[in-house]
């Protein structure tokens, strides 16, 4: 449940988030509403990926503050947790184990049992015993993807969502982004296919160096 | 718990031939060991609880700095932390697992000692559990320590380096008692010794568990 529902969903003011010397972000400020989808775009090595990483929780910013869900993302960590979920660049999962068993180390820890209609619904029911090292870059995503459904989550983070599918999984992020936004979950949308995320995109923002050089729709 | 535990033993039974890798490790350092004393049995015997509680070290960097290799590819260690769920929970999780799999080490090691250096005893379920205890005393801060520098280029290095001089009293310990239940207590040693690891055991298990969440969160 969000903290306020009046509140923003997400609300950054200030953000900022350096790697060594390097400002990967610098004084990021934006409101979105719940129930909107949010495109973030932008270069490589613009911030997007930071911006998602310090919302999530995986980073904690160096100045400024953000909240997800009224929560802040630095002291309300698990709070946070508890409504948000990440589709990173990065996996998360277990090589050694199969899809199906990757999905219910997640289910288990957080009390979920949907493991076998979501690795249907991202069309890899098919491959549910396979291990994941044998899997190709885009069925890794489409795993990735089922792994952040999991968590029923109300604000989803997707980075580069479409990276690495095919046209048919292409369609399948479309339609599970609709059926997110339907459900009044909040998603933001880290990616280069703008055109594409325009079509259904409520806002949008764009980053170079670290920093908001552009905005368009109403973000709150 | 219960969750995070069946997945660190699923981890390590799909690359389960690594545990028979490690056991081969320990056994050769008893053998290497047995060869740098000569063949003079009765030395043998005496060092035989140091040389297996060595073995048993050794072996167990290894085993540890192995337990966070699957977590830091597709940083799925990152992903466990961001699910609504305690640090703690994946902490007791990987700590027990790589518990049983130093108390199985452990057993295994203890035939290779008492063919190696004559070191035999019927007091098997005291020595079960002071490898029990100590191994409790080498999982807990070795999984924090294997997380904190699983990130690191020189783990296998650093590891060690900073594991050894804080366990030296869990280790003091299990040789002590090892070597009281091989060799004879006739001073009553036992319990004094078996407090202390004990005492060491609940510290480290509870510290740990508490610290594991700040160490490995950015």
């Amino acid at each position: 449940m969000i903290r306020n529902v009046a509140a923003p969903a997400i609300e950054a003011m200030n953000v900022a988030r350096r790697y060594g010397r390097r400002w990967a972000l610098a004084d990021v400020t934006f409101r979105v509403a719940p129930g909107r989808v949010m495109m973030v775009a932008g270069r490589n090595g613009s911030g997007k990926s930071t911006l998602f990483r310090v919302l999530s929780t995986a980073i904690r910013p160096d100045r400024g503050w953000a909240k997800v869900g009224g929560f802040d993302v630095e002291h309300e960590r698990e709070d946070v947790r508890q409504r948000s979920a990440l589709l990173a660049h990065q996996s998360y999962l277990y090589e050694s184990l199969t899809a199906k068993e990757n999905l219910d180390v997640v289910a288990r820890i957080i009390g979920r049992n949907a493991t076998a209609a979501l690795l249907d619904r991202v069309g890899l029911a098919g491959r549910a015993n396979d291990p994941v090292s044998t899997f190709s870059a885009g069925m890794r995503k489409r795993l990735s993807f089922a792994r952040a459904l999991l968590q029923e989550p109300r604000i989803v983070f997707l980075d580069e969502p479409y990276g690495q599918l095919d046209p048919e999984g292409f369609q399948l992020v479309d339609q599970v982004i609709r059926e997110l936004k339907e459900s009044g979950a909040t998603v933001l949308v880290a990616t280069h296919q703008v055109d594409r995320v325009a079509g259904y995109a409520d806002c949008s923002i764009t980053l170079d160096a670290g920093r908001v050089i552009g905005t368009s729709g109403e973000l709150e | 718990m219960i969750a995070a535990l069946r997945k660190e033993l699923l981890l390590q039974w799909r690359t389960r031939a690594q545990f028979m890798a490690v056991f081969v490790f320990g056994a050769s350092a008893l053998l290497l060991f047995s060869f740098a004393v000569g063949p003079n049995a009765e030395i043998l015997r005496q060092f035989s609880a140091g040389f297996m509680w060595l073995g048993l070290l050794l072996s167990s960097t290894l085993t540890l700095a192995e337990s966070f290799h699957a977590e830091m590819e597709n940083r799925a260690l990152e992903g466990m932390l961001l699910l609504p769920a305690n640090a703690r929970v994946i902490y007791y999780g990987k700590a027990i697992a790589n518990w049983l799999q130093l108390v199985l080490l452990g057993f295994a090691l203890v035939p290779v000692m008492v063919v190696l250096y004559d070191a035999g005893t019927t007091r098997l379920l005291s020595l079960a559990l002071v490898i029990m205890l100590g191994a409790a005393g080498l999982s807990a801060p070795g999984t924090l320590y294997a997380a904190m520098t699983a990130q690191v280029r020189s783990k296998q290095t650093l590891l060690p380096l900073l594991l050894f001089p804080l366990i030296v009293p869990a280790l003091l310990a299990s040789v002590k008692l090892t070597s009281l239940i091989i060799l004879g207590d006739p001073m009553g040693q036992l319990s004094s010794w078996m407090k202390l690891l004990t005492a060491f055991d609940a510290i480290y298990w509870s510290l740990c568990g508490l610290l594991f969440g700040r160490v490995v969160e950015e």
